[in-house]
C-alpha cells in the first residue's frame, strides 16, 4: 500500500510536467482538446480545429485526422482501377488512352541517296483496354501522317502507310499454371540492352534510325504466345504463322550497303527481297524455358524460322533474301558487386548453308553477351556491354567467296555503354548510347534530351550518328543517315 | 534504511516502462506501423508533387504488397502506374532485402520489356517526388542509432542518428511516434549544419480492418519549397495474395483481379 502511493505520487509531477512542457496540439475529433498546429507545419486536414492554448511549445506536430484511438472513424472507400476521373481533365471515352506527337529530323550530311528530311510525321496513337476477370482486351494503334515517307500504301507488316497496328490482342488466364495471348503483339525476351542475341522477334530498324521513340525499336508479331507455370521452370512457347521480318533499312528510308552493286541503297535504288509470308508454311516457333536461382533470373532459348534481316543473296535475280535460321542460347541475370550484370550466348544455325560453303548466305554464328549496369551517382546510370559475333566456318567462307567480294569480320566485338542522368526532379533525362566495334571501327552514337515539361507535354531532341571508316560495315554503311531530331508529344 | 531505498527506487522502476518505453521497441513498434500492417495489402495512391511556383505533377498507381519473412523484414512489392499518360501500364516490382540490396524489376509495356534495375542510392527520389525510395519501402532501423529525446502525452520523440553519416544526406531526423498507434505523424530530418531540411507528415488517419493507416502523408523539401502528398484510398489488408503475383509473370499481364478490388 505504501508502494502504491508513492509511485502514484512520483508518477504525477512528471506526468504534468510532460504535459506542460510538449504538449502536442490535438485535432478535432480526438481524445484531447484540439490545439493549433504551428506555422511551419503542412495545413491540417479540413476539420482539424486550431487552438494554441499559451505555454504550449510548436515543435511538435499537430495529430492527423483519425489518430489517438477511438474517435477514428471506420472507412474503407474503394478505389477505382482503371476508373480515370480526376485524374486528368483529358480523358477520352471509352477509356482511350495515348498520345499525339510531331517528329522533325534531317540528314546532316550532303548526300544523293535520301531525302533531306529524314523524319516529319504527325502521329496519333489510341489504345483501348478492357478487363476482365480472366481475360483481357487489348488495341492499340498508331495513325500517321509522313510527307518524307514514299510509301503511302497501308502494310501492316511493314508498318508502311498511315496506320501502324501495334496491338491487338486477347490476354486469357486459363488456369494457375497456363496463360494465353493471342493477336497482334509486341513480344521481348533476353537480357541485352539494344543489343539482341535470343530476341528474334521483328525490330524496327527504321524507326530507330531516324529517332522514333525507343518504343518503335519492337515491331509487332502476329502470334499465340503459350505460357506455362510452374514450380520447377516456367515456359513460354511463341508461335507466329507467318514470318515477321525486321522492318530492316532497305535504301526507301535509311540508305545502306548493296550488297549487289557495292555502292548505296537509296529512295531510287530500294533492295529488292524475296519475301517469305505463305502462311503456316514461313512460320516461325521461339521457345524460352525460365527460373529464377534465388535472384539470378536464368533462361534458355530456341528459335525456329528465318534471319531476320534479307541476309542472303538471290544473285540470279539481284533479291535479297531470308534464308532459314535456328538459335539456341542461354542467359543469366542478377545482382553482381554493385548493380545488375548479365550473360547470354547463342548459337546461330544457319541451316540454308551448315557447312558455310555458300558465299551468299550467312555462316553459321556464335553469339556472345556481356554486360554490367550500376548506378554511378545519384541519378546518374552507367551500362556497358560487350558483344561478340563470331562468323563460324570462316576458312569456308573465305575459300568460296568470289575475290574481292566484302567479307565479314572473322569475329565482331562492339562495346556499348549507356549513360543515363535524371535531373530537375526527373523531368529532364539526358542519355547518350554508343555503339563501337573496335575491330570494323564503326560505330553509332544516340544522344538525347527528354523533357516532361508537365504531365501531359512531353519534348524530346536527339541524334542519330553513324560513323565508320568503310561503307561495308555495320554501322559504316549508314554513315550518310547521320540526322537530328526534335519531337513534342502530347499525352492523354 | 535498505526499505526506504527499496521504495524510492521502485516508483522509478514501475514508471519508467509507462513512460520511457525502451527505445528500440518504440522504433520497431513505429516501423511495424508504418510498413508491416497486415499480412499483405493494397492501396491506390495518388502522388500531387507541387512546387515552389506551384505547379503541380499527378502520379496514380496502384500497390500490392506482401511480408514475405515474419518479424517485419523482408517484402515484396508490385507497383502499377495508371497516370501519367506517359507512365500508364508500367510496373515496378521490388523484392525488399532488410540484409541485402533490394531486386528491383520495371516492365515497359509499350516494348513488352522486364528491365532489370541497378540498386540505386535508397536516398534519391521515387518517381520525381519529395519522396525517396526509402521513404516509401522503410528504412532499416539498424542503421540509426536511436534515443528517447521525450514522452508526452501523444508522442514519443526519437532522434536517430545514422550509425554510416557518410552514406546519408542527414545528421539526424526526428520522428514523433504516436504512442497508442506507434504511427510516426512527423520526421524532421536535419543536416550537417543542424538544419530542419525536411519533413515528414502522416496528415490522416483512418483504422482500416483495424489497422490504423495513413491514408494521408506529405513530404516537404523545405530548401526547394516542393512538397508531395500522397492520398491512399481502396485500402485493404490480408487479402491473400498469392507469391507468384510478384513475378514476371504478372509483370507481364497484370494480375486485375486484385488491382481492382
Amino acid at each position: 500500500m505504501k508502494k502504491l502511493v508513492l509511485v502514484s505520487v512520483f508518477c504525477l509531477p512528471f506526468y504534468s510536467l510532460g504535459a506542460l512542457a510538449e504538449e502536442p496540439p490535438l485535432p478535432a475529433g480526438l481524445g484531447g482538446p484540439p490545439i493549433a498546429q504551428n506555422s511551419i507545419e503542412p495545413a491540417l486536414p479540413a476539420g482539424l480545429g486550431p487552438a494554441h492554448p499559451s505555454g504550449l511549445s510548436a515543435d511538435e506536430p499537430s495529430l492527423p485526422a483519425g489518430l489517438a484511438g477511438t474517435a477514428s472513424t471506420e472507412r474503407n472507400e474503394d478505389g477505382p482501377f482503371l476508373e480515370e476521373k480526376d485524374i486528368t481533365a483529358h480523358v477520352l471515352p471509352y477509356g482511350l488512352t495515348g498520345f499525339i506527337e510531331g517528329r522533325a529530323g534531317v540528314r546532316i550530311h550532303d548526300q544523293d541517296f535520301e531525302k533531306r528530311a529524314s523524319i516529319g510525321e504527325a502521329r496519333l496513337q489510341l489504345q483501348y483496354e478492357k478487363f476482365w476477370e480472366k481475360v483481357s482486351v487489348r488495341v492499340t494503334s498508331d495513325f500517321i501522317a509522313d510527307p518524307v515517307a514514299d510509301r503511302w500504301a497501308v502494310d501492316l507488316d511493314e508498318g508502311d502507310g498511315w496506320i501502324d497496328l501495334r496491338e491487338a490482342f486477347v490476354s486469357w488466364r486459363a488456369t494457375d499454371f497456363m496463360d494465353f495471348k493471342g493477336g497482334r503483339q509486341v513480344l521481348t525476351w533476353g537480357t541485352g540492352d539494344l543489343v539482341f542475341l535470343n530476341d528474334l522477334f521483328p525490330k524496327d530498324f527504321d524507326s530507330f534510325f531516324i529517332g522514333r521513340d525507343e518504343e518503335y525499336l519492337k515491331a509487332p508479331s502476329d502470334a499465340l504466345k503459350t505460357s506455362f507455370f510452374s514450380d520447377f521452370a516456367n515456359l513460354d512457347v511463341v508461335y507466329m504463322p507467318n514470318f515477321d521480318a525486321d522492318r530492316y533499312a532497305d535504301g526507301a528510308r535509311v540508305s545502306t550497303y548493296d550488297p549487289f552493286s557495292g555502292g548505296q541503297t537509296s529512295r531510287v535504288n530500294v533492295l529488292r527481297v524475296n519475301p517469305r509470308g505463305r502462311w503456316f508454311a514461313e512460320d516461325e516457333w521461339a521457345v524460352r524455358a525460365y527460373r529464377n536461382f534465388g535472384t539470378y533470373e536464368t533462361a534458355l532459348y530456341g528459335y525456329d524460322g528465318y534471319w531476320k534481316n534479307p541476309q542472303g543473296l538471290d544473285t540470279a535475280h539481284i533479291r535479297a533474301t531470308f534464308p532459314r535460321l535456328s538459335v539456341y542460347g542461354a542467359s543469366v541475370r542478377g545482382p553482381v558487386y554493385r548493380g545488375i550484370g548479365n550473360i547470354e550466348a547463342a548459337y546461330y544455325d544457319s541451316r540454308d548453308d551448315r557447312a558455310g560453303t555458300d558465299p551468299v548466305l550467312p555462316n553459321d554464328q556464335f553469339r556472345f553477351l556481356a554486360g554490367y549496369e550500376q548506378e554511378i551517382m545519384t541519378e546518374l546510370t552507367g551500362g556497358l556491354q560487350y558483344s561478340l559475333e563470331r562468323t563460324l566456318d570462316f576458312d569456308d567462307l573465305k575459300k568460296n567467296a568470289p575475290a574481292g567480294s566484302p567479307l565479314p569480320e572473322h569475329n565482331r566485338h562492339v562495346v556499348t555503354l549507356r549513360l543515363t542522368k535524371l535531373m530537375m526532379n526527373q523531368d529532364l533525362t539526358l542519355s547518350l548510347f554508343n555503339f563501337w566495334s573496335p575491330n570494323e571501327s564503326d560505330g553509332y552514337v544516340r544522344p538525347k534530351a527528354n523533357y516532361k515539361i508537365n504531365d501531359q507535354w512531353t519534348a524530346e531532341a536527339g541524334a542519330n550518328v553513324f560513323y565508320g571508316e568503310s561503307r561495308d560495315t555495320f554501322f559504316g554503311q549508314l554513315e550518310d543517315n547521320t540526322n537530328v531530331y526534335v519531337s513534342l508529344r502530347y499525352s492523354f | 534504511m535498505r526499505k526506504f531505498l527499496l521504495s524510492l527506487s521502485l516508483p522509478l522502476f514501475v514508471t519508467f516502462p509507462a513512460l520511457a518505453m525502451d527505445v528500440s521497441e518504440i522504433v520497431a513498434k513505429a516501423n511495424h506501423a508504418a510498413y508491416y500492417q497486415g499480412e499483405d495489402g493494397r492501396a491506390r495512391v495518388k502522388m500531387v508533387i507541387t512546387d515552389k511556383q506551384g505547379r503541380k505533377r499527378t502520379r496514380d498507381f496502384t500497390i500490392l504488397r506482401k511480408d514475405t519473412k515474419s518479424g517485419d523484414s523482408d517484402q515484396k512489392f508490385y507497383v502499377y502506374f495508371n497516370r501519367p499518360a506517359d507512365v500508364s501500364k508500367t510496373v515496378f516490382m521490388v523484392w525488399k532485402h532488410v540484409k541485402a540490396d533490394d531486386d528491383r524489376w520495371l516492365y515497359l509495356p509499350a516494348l513488352d520489356l522486364v528491365k532489370r534495375i541497378a540498386a540505386t542510392d535508397e536516398r534519391t527520389s521515387f518517381v520525381g517526388s519529395d519522396f525517396f525510395y526509402e521513404d516509401v519501402s522503410g528504412r532499416n532501423t539498424t542503421e540509426d542509432t536511436h534515443t528517447l529525446l521525450e514522452t508526452s502525452d501523444n508522442y514519443y520523440v526519437v532522434k536517430s542518428t545514422p550509425k554510416k553519416a557518410d552514406l546519408v544526406e542527414f545528421s539526424f531526423y526526428k520522428s514523433y511516434i504516436h504512442k497508442t498507434s506507434f504511427i510516426p505523424v512527423k520526421i524532421e530530418f536535419f543536416d550537417k549544419r543542424g538544419e530542419k531540411y525536411r519533413e515528414a507528415a502522416a496528415e490522416k488517419v483512418e483504422t482500416i480492418q483495424e489497422n490504423q493507416t495513413v491514408t494521408q502523408g506529405s513530404m516537404t523539401d523545405l530548401r526547394s519549397g516542393s512538397k508531395t502528398v500522397l492520398t491512399y484510398s481502396g485500402v485493404q489488408y490480408d487479402i491473400g495474395l498469392p507469391d507468384d503475383i510478384f513475378t514476371e509473370r504478372y509483370l507481364r499481364t497484370p494480375p486485375t483481379d486484385y488491382l481492382k478490388k
